[in-house]
């Protein structure tokens, strides 16, 4: 894990992507240090703001030299008053940054086959580890969902990111009627690894996919966090650990990513039996 | 690393510490991730968060919800256990140069004295916070604090096992009548100091949902919102005992904040839930609260303490 950093950032741009938001930040520390699947946590509000919980975001892009210096970006929904602020950030507007947060994916040394699933605005933390594995010869399909059209994240720009780019709305408004997850059993075939980000419940039925065919399967998770830095101990989960154990582990320390069959997803909001320092 | 001409020490029993700016208990951890941040040295002390005897898993989620000014949470008090805390956590913030006041908490009064025992024989302790007054236990009643007898039978099995070794400062609840009674008696007991305010029991209803938001249904209340409650209870406690240090705390986010706990009585203040929104918290705080001190004309934080109380 890299050390993160607290930062005031500039905002270069804010546009609307679909129903979300997609702000540039400045941020040379930052994006110096970030990898495909860190995070940042966002101080909302003004300085006697009444929210006191940072907001968390996957990186979407982080560049390192442009005419901007390095910069960061992000795909904000606007679903609570937190978030609601902050899409309505315009240019100049400087707000506080700490990141990057968080483990990342892990990149194979070997070109495999990699198939990358993104729910909602899930997708945004998959584009620049599409780049990473292209990088490394691998062939990348991605597969983005989401409930309607205005809920899918697929810029044209990402197309470049990945070879196959399909899209399923639940209601059909884009691309094919269903979900994710209906094509992946037939793509297993020709899958070495699977990447995905999105609602709980999507990664835990991705997860119980892969794992009948054994294939690793690296979920990125959004749990509900308070500070994004691993001291409020809010965003747990029971992940199973190398030993067997299952223990209440940070998402934000720890995580966002996990190993798909690692997770108890099924015990999420619980603390399950035989928990490291469980009730008895 | 400071620049204030005042004399910022800040006196709890027989320790002096340096700087009157302390992280508080369960919103630091043991101190590695703010490290990050900035160097533990610079600040007061670091209280860790309250440990057990044994590892705790801490509850299920949602372990927190945001409300207007603050935050309810209901960790559980998840912890690595008293051995691993003592074997790895301890020596680590030796190391960095950290002063370190341990908190613990425990179930059972032996549960108390056998970790202040365990406490009391690791090197590299500053001093001893006795965590009675912790909301998310499974019982209320048995939350020590809220209890003038059974706040007395912890502090007084503490005491014996531990003597005068290490300051003794016990952590009080704001969910009672009288704080003044629960101070008198944990000071009676052998307490050289309290920690006050613990979080105040709350709870959240999610109105789509129509039930609590947390799965443990009530939290505990922090941030600027409790000030006022934190504020008025060190008052009472510093009217009644004058000579009981107080290490203040309760949703204190500016150097400014931190001097109104001071004039109210306290000798330290501690720097809970505003970590979470700002890791440097901690040291800006302190830099802010010594420029005040400085302007206002006092020579020392100590000479600050309790001066809201003049005539």
């Amino acid at each position: 894990m890299t050390t993160p950093v607290q930062t005031q950032c500039e905002v270069i741009s804010n546009k609307r992507v679909a129903a979300y938001h997609h702000i540039t930040l400045s941020a040379d520390k930052i994006s110096e240090r970030a990898k495909p699947g860190n995070f940042i946590a966002i101080s909302v509000g003004d300085e006697k703001s009444s929210m006191l919980l940072r907001r968390s975001f996957a990186i979407y892009q982080a560049s390192g030299r442009g005419p901007f210096g390095g910069t960061i970006e992000i795909i904000v929904a606007a679903n609570g008053p937190g978030t609601r602020w902050l899409v309505n950030r315009t240019a100049h507007e400087k707000i506080d940054v700490v990141g990057p947060l968080g483990n990342s994916f892990g990149i194979p040394k070997e070109p495999v086959r990699a198939l990358l699933i993104g729910g909602g605005y899930g997708s945004a933390a998959l584009f620049s580890l599409g780049d990473a594995l292209r990088q490394r010869n691998c062939r990348v399909e991605m597969i983005v969902g989401a409930a309607t059209a205005d809920k899918i994240f697929a810029p044209v720009e990402g197309k470049r990111s990945v070879h196959s780019l399909s899209i399923f709305t639940e209601d059909g408004s884009m691309g094919t009627q269903g979900r994710v997850t209906d094509p992946i059993e037939s793509l297993l075939d020709n899958t070495d690894i699977i990447y995905a980000c999105g609602p709980m419940g999507m990664l835990q039925a991705i997860s119980k996919i892969a794992a009948t065919k054994g294939i690793p399967c690296q979920s990125a998770v959004e749990e509900s966090m308070a500070c994004g830095i691993g001291i409020c101990m809010t965003c747990v989960l029971p992940v199973i650990g190398d030993d067997g154990q299952t223990r209440m582990v940070r998402s934000c320390t720890e995580g966002p990513i996990f190993e798909g069959s690692k997770v108890r997803w099924d015990a999420i909001g619980t603390v399950p039996p035989g928990t490291y320092g469980g009730p008895k | 690393m400071s620049t204030h001409k005042i004399d910022q020490s800040a006196k709890f029993g027989s320790v002096t510490f340096p700087f009157p700016i302390f992280t508080a208990s369960g919103c630091a951890a043991n101190g590695k991730e703010l490290s990050q941040f900035f160097n533990l040295s610079d600040i007061g002390a670091v209280v860790t968060k309250s440990v057990m005897n044994n590892p705790r898993s801490g509850r299920a989620t949602p372990r927190m919800a945001e409300t207007a000014s603050g935050m309810l949470n209901a960790i559980g008090l998840q912890g690595p256990g008293i051995d691993s805390f003592l074997e790895n956590d301890l020596p680590w913030l030796y190391e960095q140069g950290a002063r370190t006041i341990v908190s613990i908490a425990g179930e059972s009064i032996e549960e108390f004295a056998a970790l202040a025992r365990k406490v009391r024989q690791a090197p590299g302790v500053s001093a001893i916070e006795v965590n009675i007054s912790c909301p998310n236990v499974e019982n209320r009643g048995l939350v020590f604090a809220c209890d003038p007898v059974s706040a007395r039978n912890v502090i007084e099995a503490v005491k014996r096992s531990i003597g005068n070794t290490l300051p003794i400062i016990a952590k009080l609840s704001p969910d009672v009548t009288d704080i003044s009674i629960i101070a008198r008696e944990v000071q009676a007991a052998g307490a050289d100091a309290v920690a006050m305010i613990n979080t105040l029991l709350g709870m959240v209803i999610d109105t789509k949902k129509m039930r609590p938001v947390l799965a443990n249904k009530t939290g505990g209340l922090s941030g600027p919102a409790i000030r006022p409650v934190a504020v008025r209870a060190i008052y009472q406690v510093h009217a009644a005992l004058p000579h009981l240090p107080i290490l203040g705390m309760g949703g204190v986010m500016s150097g400014e904040d931190a001097f109104e706990l001071i004039l109210a009585g306290a000798s330290g203040v501690s720097v809970g839930t505003a970590s979470f929104n700002d890791p440097s918290a901690a040291p800006r705080i302190q830099n802010e609260l010594a420029a005040l001190i400085e302007q206002r004309g006092f020579n020392s934080v100590a000479e600050a303490v309790g001066y809201a109380h003049r005539d």
